[in-house]
């Protein structure tokens, strides 16, 4: 029984070291099994994990970054990352949760954010949207004729787009 | 008063929360939107660079067309007949009804206008023109060293731009922001001008006028696109290989090898290396018809070696210089080979083209290395931007980006990954359609209980083996197949939502597939063939362009089966077959929606 279990968790490992190889030489540029350390929270949240930024400059710390230039080697990133998909940390948040997330920016609970308030909350709190980021959001999650953000309809919209693209199940 | 506060906290607590919330999930969704983009950009760049390596084997083929077609002008000496042809041209008549640009030697700024104006209304120019246009291009090369020399004394800036691709929209969108070429305005043009873009013609008229600063009238009459073939053939075996501003810049098209050599390079003969050497396909379609410039390089000899490193090398961050498997030529070097060749010629910056870049140009080796790619939209509207270089005399580069766009809406983020990522599945589905029956016993070797089911590993190396495309395919694969719920791939729905556009009975898979494979080709050599442009060929022609385009290939098709295959396709009995119409059935068909169940 427990032989079994263990060839079970060999395989999969093996399947969880393979999906983070794939996902790892995406952005491989040069392909020679380095990536900018720059990409890591991509790689790491490509792989279905939802870190804030924080928790993925904790990761970070146990990896080893070559220098210069700040290349991670995929041999250093591996076991580590496959630890965390085998530890199953940084879950996804539910969708419930996200509402209230913005229920809770909507300080008047009028269904709705104006772009002013979504901006000031994103910008400065939390771990703060840089300009880029906060544009990119408000270019596809305002209605433009109203700046004003109809949390429901935004949230149903992005969710839906996940599901119809997600490659990696579970 | 303490109560409040503690509330006031709390709130700003959870809004503080929320909005970590909201932003871990946001960043969430960026990033895979941006493994999407890449794995698209992946798709695009892994079929391009397998398809050049197909194209090498095809594209010897026009030879043979030309031995079939014309000996004369191939087999003997070239450049005599070309003498005797450009006799002959003075006496080309250009009919009183053309009203396309009127050229006429020495070309003038007018001129030069006259034909952006024409090529931007897509009006068509006179053969004659052409062949004069290359006649003086090729003579003005002639008197050009292997490299040429700039200085920025003379001006105040100049302008170096990257690969074209035969991108018309980009050059006038360049010439445009930063006026046209001039003495004051000096242009470096750092090759891949043409190839993919549908308007590579027009492009290397421009710049051939712009170049040789000449007028020149050009009508096109189809009669003479051997002649044209030939010329431009020997004009580009007379371009230069490499510029150097100011002594210290480097100019050339792929990038360097530890071997390269700047005093052997400046030695060499250049225009004689052409016939020796690896053979690279320049397609140019001007209109309705087609020519396939053939360009031969041979890897055998060694001054071709050095030219191949020059125009095939990729940079690369790691020390060294190795094989450039990717490419089938040059090699990938390292920062180490950049600051030896830096130090042996006293320079200070390499600019060189050659590679796709998706903001239009790249930074590498420690600021020594430039990479520079003028066409924007390369692989899909929206891909990626186009760049070019302003160097002034402190040799300081500044980049101007652009982006050519169809579109009146400028499409946000996700629409534009979106369009990408369709494009690039759609080109892939396409090359597993071709190679279904490869693809198919590949599955079989896995299936050993012909359950007609695989596990993920297993059809993610059947895919690899058999496409050699090194792609995520276990992050495609509910784009590609379906999946039962325990986790096993039902391998033949790979093919499910692809077939031809319309079934031949008469052609077996393997002839199917190959028609599929090559359509693009076949197309290009039919429309060689078909000199009057009636979008029709004979029987006969049809079949010995078969049998020689299969033989060339090594493919092993049955004789009869072409014939079959053939008689079919006569739909009236006529005797003649539309080609067009032929091709079209081979076409790839995808079906509309495609459901993804996983």
């Amino acid at each position: 029984m427990a032989a079994r279990e263990e060839k079970g968790e060999d395989a999969l490992v093996a399947e969880i070291e393979k999906k983070i190889t794939e996902t790892f030489e995406v952005f491989d540029r040069e392909s020679n099994k380095t990536v900018d350390v720059r990409e890591i929270g991509c790689i790491v949240r490509a792989l279905g994990c939802f870190p804030t930024e924080a928790e993925v400059q904790k990761l970070l710390e146990q990896i080893e970054v070559e220098e210069p230039g700040g290349f991670v080697h995929l041999e250093h990133f591996l076991p580590v990352m496959t630890k965390v998909l085998l530890d199953k940390r940084f879950q996804p948040i539910p969708e419930d949760v996200i509402l209230h997330a913005f229920e809770a920016l909507d300080e008047n609970k009028c269904g709705y954010i104006t772009k002013d308030d979504l901006v000031k909350h994103l910008t400065q709190g939390g771990e703060p949207f840089t300009q880029e980021e906060m544009e990119d959001m408000l270019a596809v999650a305002l209605d433009p004729e109203t700046d004003i953000l109809h949390y429901r309809d935004y949230r149903i919209k992005l969710v839906v787009d996940e599901t119809k693209t997600f490659p990696f199940n579970g | 008063m303490g109560c409040s506060s503690s509330v006031a906290d709390r709130k700003s607590e959870n809004v503080i929360r929320a909005a970590i919330l909201i932003q871990k999930w946001y960043r969430f969704t960026m990033a895979r939107l941006e493994m999407r983009r890449r794995y698209s950009l992946s798709i695009f760049q892994s079929i391009e660079y397998a398809d050049e390596q197909d194209q090498l084997q095809v594209c010897d083929l026009p030879f043979f067309l030309f031995n079939g077609v014309q000996r004369e002008i191939l087999s003997r000496g070239l450049l005599l007949e070309l003498e005797q042809e450009l006799v002959q041209m003075g006496l080309i008549a250009v009919p009183d009804s053309y009203y396309g640009p009127r050229l006429s030697f020495p070309l003038t700024v007018e001129d030069a206008n006259a034909l952006l104006h024409a090529f931007r209304n897509e009006q068509l120019l006179h053969a004659r023109y052409v062949l004069q246009l290359l006649s003086e291009t090729r003579r003005v090369l002639k008197e050009m060293p292997n490299i040429t020399h700039l200085s920025t004394s003379y001006s105040k800036e100049i302008t170096v731009c990257g690969d074209l691709h035969g991108n018309l929209d980009d050059l006038l969108l360049i010439f445009y922001k930063n006026g046209l070429p001039s003495e004051q305005n000096p242009y470096v043009f750092n090759g891949d001008f043409v190839d993919r873009g549908k308007n590579s013609m027009e492009i290397l008229i421009i710049l051939f006028i712009l170049g040789v600063g000449q007028e020149i009238s050009e009508y096109i009459l189809q009669d003479h696109w051997k002649q044209i073939l030939s010329l431009l053939r020997d004009v580009f075996s007379w371009l230069p290989l490499a510029t150097i501003i100011d002594s210290k810049v480097l100019i050339l098209h792929g990038g360097i090898s530890d071997t390269t050599d700047l005093d052997f390079l400046n030695a060499l003969e250049r225009n004689k290396v052409r016939d020796h050497i690896h053979v690279r396909v320049i397609l140019f379609s001007f209109k309705n018809f087609a020519i396939i410039f053939l360009y031969k390089w041979n890897k055998s000899l060694s001054p071709k070696e050095h030219i191949l490193d020059i125009l095939w090398s990729d940079p690369r961050s790691q020390n060294g210089c190795t094989p450039n498997k990717c490419r089938g030529g040059g090699c990938y070097f390292g920062p180490d080979v950049t600051a030896k060749l830096f130090e042996r010629y006293n320079l200070k910056m390499l600019i060189r083209s050659h590679e796709f870049k998706p903001e239009g140009y790249e930074i590498s080796h420690d600021g020594k290395v430039i990479t520079i790619f003028s066409a924007s939209n390369y692989y899909e509207e929206g891909s990626n931007r186009g760049a070019y270089i302003k160097l002034n005399p402190e040799l300081t580069p500044r980049f101007v980006q652009y982006q050519v766009s169809k579109l009146t809406r400028r499409q946000n983020l996700r629409e534009r990954v979106g369009t990408i990522e369709s494009s690039a599945l759609k080109s892939l589905r396409e090359k597993i359609y071709a190679h279904r029956s490869e693809l198919i016993s590949a599955f079989a070797q896995y299936d050993t209980n012909g359950t007609g089911r695989i596990s993920v590993n297993d059809w993610a190396a059947a895919m690899e083996s058999v496409l050699q495309l090194e792609l995520p395919w276990r992050m495609l694969r509910s784009q590609l197949a379906q999946m039962n719920p325990d986790g096993e791939v039902d391998f033949m729905s790979c093919f499910y939502d692809l077939k031809m556009g319309q079934p031949i009975k008469e052609a077996q898979p393997a002839l199917a597939e190959t028609l599929c494979r090559y359509r693009k080709d076949l197309e290009i050599i039919f429309n060689i063939i078909d000199k009057d442009h009636s979008g029709l060929i004979s029987l006969e022609e049809f079949s010995q362009t078969w049998r020689l385009f299969t033989s060339h290939l090594g493919i092993d098709i049955q004789d009869d089966s072409i014939d079959k295959l053939v008689l079919s396709i006569d739909y009236n009995k006529d005797g003649h077959i539309d080609f067009n119409e032929f091709l079209e059935a081979f076409h790839v068909v995808h079906r509309l929606e495609k459901k993804a169940t996983s």
